[in-house]
């Protein structure tokens, strides 16, 4: 990076250090912490979605939607993450092969599953074997997206369902008396009511999120702890940088990342629970009435 | 402008093959002087050399990919690379599952390494990377395995004692032994495991497996191979 970094071997002290965390590879690890806060910015929301379309129709008064919806939550909530991101990912990713395959490659007679084998026509690939490798990294990106979002999203139904049931019947019997139907009750009263009720679930899915990152790497994504345990492997000369064994410091920076981390959200969600319990019938409703008289 | 960014990704993603076939080589990035990440955070080693020169005599454009050993295989079966070019010794049960290139690393010796040349390598505790020939030959030995995901991390295990000898190819421990002011020796005997290392491929590539094949065979013809691992490996491989 630096133009007195050209030969790492006649460098000293913290012209060393200087240089050595500077390398092109320092610079993806430091990359890696914006690809995980990026995906946690993108599946905190997909999954609440997803939360919320699972809660509503385990509620739902048609049967095969309420199937649906229960269904989902069940199954996801009781296959281990690991599984579920091993099959799961692989499963989407050939049906999304094999689709591609159809439409492009109609005349192609070789079998496409042979043995373990799973080979499709070189057109039918995502993404192309050509295409940079930014699209193969961002399609794993994609991948993981979807799969974290429908992971969490299947404990967040569970959560939001239970907030929904949670509400107290006086308030959804008096949005009734005062003549409003069933959608403007759920959107008027229920829903707003619901989110004090949930907030402590979600808080702690957002928290398992924040540590279930590594799990990219399952997916081909580079996520910070693979790169901490990269770096801080013992080096040889044949590397520009040798050094020893430095994986705990590495992992004691990312100790004190992840505590950051945790301690910026438990400000935020305090923050959020206090907005949520402004008016609402509950314990710390009517702690935060009586203070404001 | 969603739209617009939209479709040029999904064109980008999609848009068909070049002129030249590219073939994408999938390496573990953890093991030198074979392969391994550098400074830079590009793939190099032996193999990043070889791979590159090989790719070059056939007409074939390579990227590289790094993939953790344990799912180095599944994933040449799933489609996610072409090739495995990763130090992988041709063993006949990985040849029930992959195909092999000829190798281009002759048969070569795995070592024990440990603190002290007494170490007990058939009794105690040995290291060995998951997966790996070596791993089930401790297993057989009558040593207790301690299994790691990556190289680096069952030779950390001796340095903290966790194990009492780690044992894995010769020329990945010779260079940590040589830098280790005393602190490694080599332990017990060396042994001959596996037909030296080979190219995996999916056994439906056969064009593909060919082209290297051909390609390894000249260059172990011309001398350029023995030069190579002379060039990365030392004394410690004998060349063809």
């Amino acid at each position: 990076m630096f133009s007195s970094c050209a030969d790492p071997s006649t460098l000293q002290g913290l012209n060393w250090l200087l240089c050595y965390l500077t390398t092109g590879k320092h610079l993806d690890f430091y990359f890696s912490f914006l690809t995980v806060l990026t995906l946690l910015a993108v599946t905190a929301p997909t999954a609440l979605a997803f939360g919320f379309g699972g809660a509503m129709m385990s509620r739902s008064h048609i049967l095969p939607l309420r199937i649906i919806g229960k269904g989902y939550t069940a199954m996801v909530r009781g296959v281990p993450d690991i599984v579920f991101f091993l099959f799961f990912v692989i499963a989407l990713d050939q049906g999304i092969e094999w689709l591609m395959h159809q439409v492009r490659c109609p005349d192609w007679t070789d079998p496409i599953r042979n043995g373990l084998e799973f080979r499709v026509c070189p057109e039918a690939k995502v993404p192309q074997n050509a295409s940079a490798q930014v699209w193969h990294s961002a399609y794993g990106f994609v991948l993981a997206v979807v799969t974290f979002a429908l992971v969490f999203g299947a404990f967040a139904a569970n959560v939001i369902y239970g907030a929904m049931q949670a509400v107290p019947r006086a308030q959804l019997e008096t949005a009734e008396a005062y003549g409003m139907n069933a959608r403007q009750v759920f959107r008027r009263v229920l829903v707003p009511q619901m989110w004090v009720y949930a907030l402590p679930g979600l808080s702690n899915l957002w928290m398992i999120l924040i540590k279930a990152t590594p799990l990219l790497f399952l997916l081909g994504v580079q996520d910070i702890v693979y790169w901490a345990r990269e770096l801080g492997g013992a080096k040889t000369s044949a590397y520009a940088y040798p050094h020893p064994d430095w994986r705990l410091y590495y992992f004691l920076f990312l100790l004190v990342f992840y505590l950051c981390m945790t301690r910026v959200s438990e400000l935020v969600l305090t923050r959020i629970q206090n907005r949520l319990s402004l008016g609402q019938a509950t314990a710390s409703g009517e702690a935060q009435r009586k203070a404001a008289t | 402008m969603k739209k617009l960014i939209l479709t040029t990704a999904l064109l980008a993603l999609t848009a068909s093959a070049s002129l030249a076939q590219t073939v994408r080589m999938g390496t573990e990035g953890a093991y030198p002087p074979y392969n391994f990440i550098n400074d830079a955070g590009e793939v190099d080693g032996f193999e990043r050399e070889l791979g590159d020169k090989l790719c070059e005599m056939a007409g074939l454009t390579c990227e590289w990919v790094t993939t953790d050993w344990d799912g180095i295989i599944p994933n040449l079966q799933s489609g996610n690379y072409d090739v495995i070019i990763a130090g992988m010794s041709i063993t006949d049960e990985r040849k029930e599952v992959i195909d092999f290139t000829q190798n281009y690393v002759p048969p070569a010796s795995s070592a024990y390494m440990a603190l002290d040349a007494g170490a007990d390598i058939k009794g105690g505790a040995v290291s060995a990377q998951t997966g790996t020939i070596q791993a089930g030959y401790v297993q057989s030995s009558g040593a207790t395995l301690i299994e790691f995901a990556t190289p680096d991390e069952t030779v950390a295990a001796v340095r903290n004692g966790e194990a009492d000898a780690v044992f894995a190819d010769k020329e990945y421990l010779a260079p940590i032994l040589a830098e280790s002011n005393g602190q490694f020796v080599w332990a017990g005997e060396d042994v001959q495991l596996g037909g030296g290392v080979g190219m995996g491929l999916r056994k439906s590539d056969t064009e593909l497996r060919d082209k290297f094949d051909a390609g390894i065979a000249a260059m172990k013809a011309d001398g350029s191979l023995n030069e190579l691992i002379k060039k990365w490996f030392g004394d410690t491989v004998a060349p063809f």
